[in-house]
């Protein structure tokens, strides 16, 4: 074994999977995560950990995955994060953990996300819970949303003893880990709804159905339902568009729709009674992880898939795995391509991306060199379905119809980034309401630095 | 679970439905609209609310069977339960931010075709109910089709009108609005609720009229709770989203051409699905035979 480098993880092969929507990657069996563990070299003071905003003790759980007592190591997980088997999934670990690890200056840096990964599986396939020996306090608080932030927070408060209640505007708990991020990266049922039981299992009650801002208002949910704090955790909202001509023609969708038709919706299933276009060539505009996901569930439905993306390779906001994933499975990088007009036929159906060439200018604000246009390099990419994933902006739902709640310019919740503490009492916020969209790891720690906040402020509410 | 109350057929392929959900009884007004799910794969259907009964935390919805989930719907009966209602969703009309001096001072025109009588109702009877009664003209195809004729006369001066002429009035609802104009009625405002094409005939007539026009869209949705985005409709110069702008939009601003394109979107597909819903898997399209 070469200790420089990460003990390999079984994939799914990239021709085979391009056709399914099975989970890409496979995970470490036991054997491969010990010796995975063994190449940690359990760094007194632990650079790894400062990299994770939820600040999981990583080479604690690790020594005890070395040693083969995965039981233990999922104790020392299930302290920092109530979603180890999706952040050993989704977190981009190459900038965070694995980004510090001291391993990684000469070689390879320890796989702790796939560790981690292995070591949430590992309890669910054994029914090994998270702790529960707590003493309910009695209070009430309240949780908007059921994405990464809401559950940290309710589960995070849980331990504390407080009676949480999450909202969830959809029929079904997660989130965006429902919604938004494809089964084939992040199991519905094997993973998501496991994690979910977990924060059940500590007391946490869900509340399926209920928007906050139109069911009932946070005002309400203080005076009326006697809950004496609130985290917002309420997530992204709106699609953007590029206000290009053509956007509204039948074929052209948002990153948001067509996942939540694959994911939610599970239309990915020809069962399914929700439709999805299914499209022969596809253009996502993006490079985002939101559409890499896109992608490669465009492809998953038989499409030819091109990304189109006005900088370079270099620039992609997607993780490098996901870019590379994607690229394995047969998806077109059309980079430093930016679209400039959507083409529809007589009947108002896509039939073409009309697209400028860019090339790179000067560094701009996001330090980021600027992609310039060149003129008279126009050009038309032969699709049928246009997906844009250019993001979104806050849903104004919640902000609209709670007084005294502050919003920045961009319309996000303002929060402070210690606690989440609001402008406005008892309120406490945190996520993509609050950072614009942003990744689930970041959306984690957030909740778990409000139910502190939290924790704190009825602390001294109640002593008072 | 949100139990149905009642449940049973207003006429042929139009059914109405009762059912206990009292987040939304609680705080819906007229023109919101709520979103029911049947089972536990099953889609999610937006409907305007019809009526509501704050103290028994009920909501009353109507609707046409169209594709396979309405017609799955269509078969849930008195006692049974939706899996999903959730609600109340978009912004109520904007009558309700108007004081009753104020209201009293406009002469307001309804105008509704076939099933869209039923959000139409909620509005005309919250009027009714601060002691303004409104004019309304409901049109339907055939007199067997009517819906809520008495329903509707309690709360208003109505308007029947059939395109076959086998009751009340005959012709469409445009050529009833331009009756009443041509007997003396002037209107302030117009609020019209129907299918895509009526809406945009009428929204046509009034701005020749020179009559102030609301319209109710109901495009593709969702979620239906700001995030998806396939609910956007042209108005005028900006891309609104039904379910948090709307549903209720100027007539006179919509692009009715492309909104009635989007709503065909997914036409094939609901076609398909629904003779797979009522012929079983013999036959759904799709084999190229055919």
């Amino acid at each position: 074994m070469d200790v420089m480098k990460k003990v390999p993880v079984r994939e799914q092969d990239a021709k085979e999977r391009a056709c399914n929507f099975e989970e890409v990657c496979l995970g470490y069996t036991k054997e491969e995560a010990m010796e995975e563990a063994s190449r940690c070299i359990s760094c007194k003071n632990a650079q790894c950990m400062k990299g994770c905003p939820v600040a999981i003790n990583i080479p604690g759980f690790i020594a005890k995955v070395k040693d083969g007592d995965i039981e233990g190591a999922y104790e020392i997980l299930s302290e920092s994060s109530s979603l180890p088997a999706v952040c050993g999934r989704v977190c981009p670990q190459e900038t965070q953990c694995e980004g510090k690890c001291i391993r990684g200056i000469k070689g390879e840096a320890v796989s702790i996300g796939k560790l981690e990964r292995f070591v949430a599986d590992y309890a669910m396939e054994n029914n090994i819970k998270p702790k529960t020996d707590v003493t309910p306090n009695g209070i009430k608080v309240a949780v908007i949303g059921s994405g990464p932030s809401g559950l940290t927070c309710a589960g995070d408060l849980a331990k504390m003893g407080y009676d949480v209640t999450v909202f969830e505007a959809l029929h079904e708990a997660g989130g965006v880990l429902v919604y938004g991020i494809p089964e084939f990266r992040l199991p519905k049922t094997k993973v998501v709804a496991k994690e979910i039981e977990n924060v059940k299992s500590l007391g946490v009650k869900f509340e399926t159905n209920v928007i906050i801002g139109k069911s009932v208002t946070i005002d309400e949910l203080f005076e009326n339902e006697g809950f004496e704090a609130v985290f917002i955790g309420s997530g992204a909202g709106l699609p953007k568009f590029m206000g290009i001509p053509g956007e509204t023609a039948n074929g052209v969708f948002s990153a948001n729709e067509y996942l939540t038709r694959s994911n939610l919706m599970k239309a990915f299933d020809e069962k399914s009674p929700t439709p999805i276009k299914r499209g022969k060539k596809v253009a996502v505009v993006g490079g985002g992880n939101v559409a890499m996901d896109a992608a490669r569930t465009a492809l998953r439905l038989g499409a030819e898939v091109h990304i189109v993306y006005r900088r370079s390779e270099q620039e992609l906001p997607a993780r490098v795995e996901e870019v590379h994933h994607a690229k394995e499975e047969g998806i077109i990088f059309d980079l430093l391509t930016n679209p400039v007009e959507i083409l529809k036929d007589e009947n108002g159906w896509v039939n073409g991306i009309k697209c400028i060439k860019m090339e790179l200018g000067e560094p701009d604000a996001s330090g980021r060199r600027r992609p310039v246009e060149i003129e008279g390099s126009e050009f038309v990419i032969d699709v049928d379905t246009v997906i844009m994933s250019l993001g979104t902006s806050p849903n104004p739902l919640i902000s609209s119809t709670t007084k005294g709640l502050e919003v920045n310019n961009r319309q996000c919740i303002v929060a402070d980034e210690d606690f989440g503490k609001t402008s406005k009492e008892g309120v406490f916020a945190g996520g993509d309401a609050v950072t614009g969209a942003a990744t689930v790891i970041l959306a984690m720690g957030a909740g778990k630095n409000a139910a502190k906040g939290i924790d704190n402020y009825l602390k001294n509410k109640n002593r008072g | 679970m949100y139990k149905i109350i009642e449940a049973y057929e207003m006429v042929p392929n139009i059914y109405c439905m009762v059912v206990e959900a009292p987040r939304v009884a609680a705080k819906c007004e007229p023109g919101q609209f709520l979103i029911v799910r049947t089972g536990e794969d099953s889609e999610r259907i937006p409907l305007t609310i019809c009526d509501y009964d704050r103290e028994k935390g009920t909501v009353t919805i109507v609707f046409q069977t169209i594709g396979a989930s309405t017609t799955e719907m269509a078969k849930l009966k008195t006692g049974d339960s939706f899996r999903d209602v959730v609600g109340p969703l978009g912004k109520p009309s904007e009558l309700i931010y108007k004081s009753v001096d104020e209201l009293k001072k406009m002469n307001i025109l309804f105008v509704a075709g076939g099933v869209g009588t039923a959000p139409v109702y909620p509005q005309v009877k919250w009027l009714s109910e601060r002691g303004i009664k409104a004019d309304a003209i409901v049109g339907s195809k055939t007199q067997s089709l009517l819906i809520m004729e008495d329903k509707m006369k309690e709360v208003s001066n109505l308007y029947v009108t059939t395109d076959d002429g086998s009751y009340g009035r005959s012709g469409m609802v445009t050529k009833v609005i331009e009756d009443l104009v041509a007997e003396g009625k002037k209107y302030d405002l117009c609020v019209a609720i129907g299918p895509m094409i009526m809406m945009k005939f009428v929204a046509k007539l009034t701005a020749e009229l020179g009559i102030p026009t609301v319209v109710s869209m109901n495009p593709i949705m969702v979620d239906g709770t700001g995030m998806c985005g396939a609910c956007r409709v042209s108005v005028g110069d900006e891309i609104k989203f039904a379910c948090v702008d709307g549903p209720e939009f100027d007539g006179h601003l919509i692009n009715f051409d492309e909104a009635m394109k989007r709503q065909a979107l997914y036409k094939t597909e609901e076609g398909r699905k629904l003779l797979e819903y009522t012929e079983g898997s013999t036959h759904h399209g799709g084999c190229g035979n055919c």
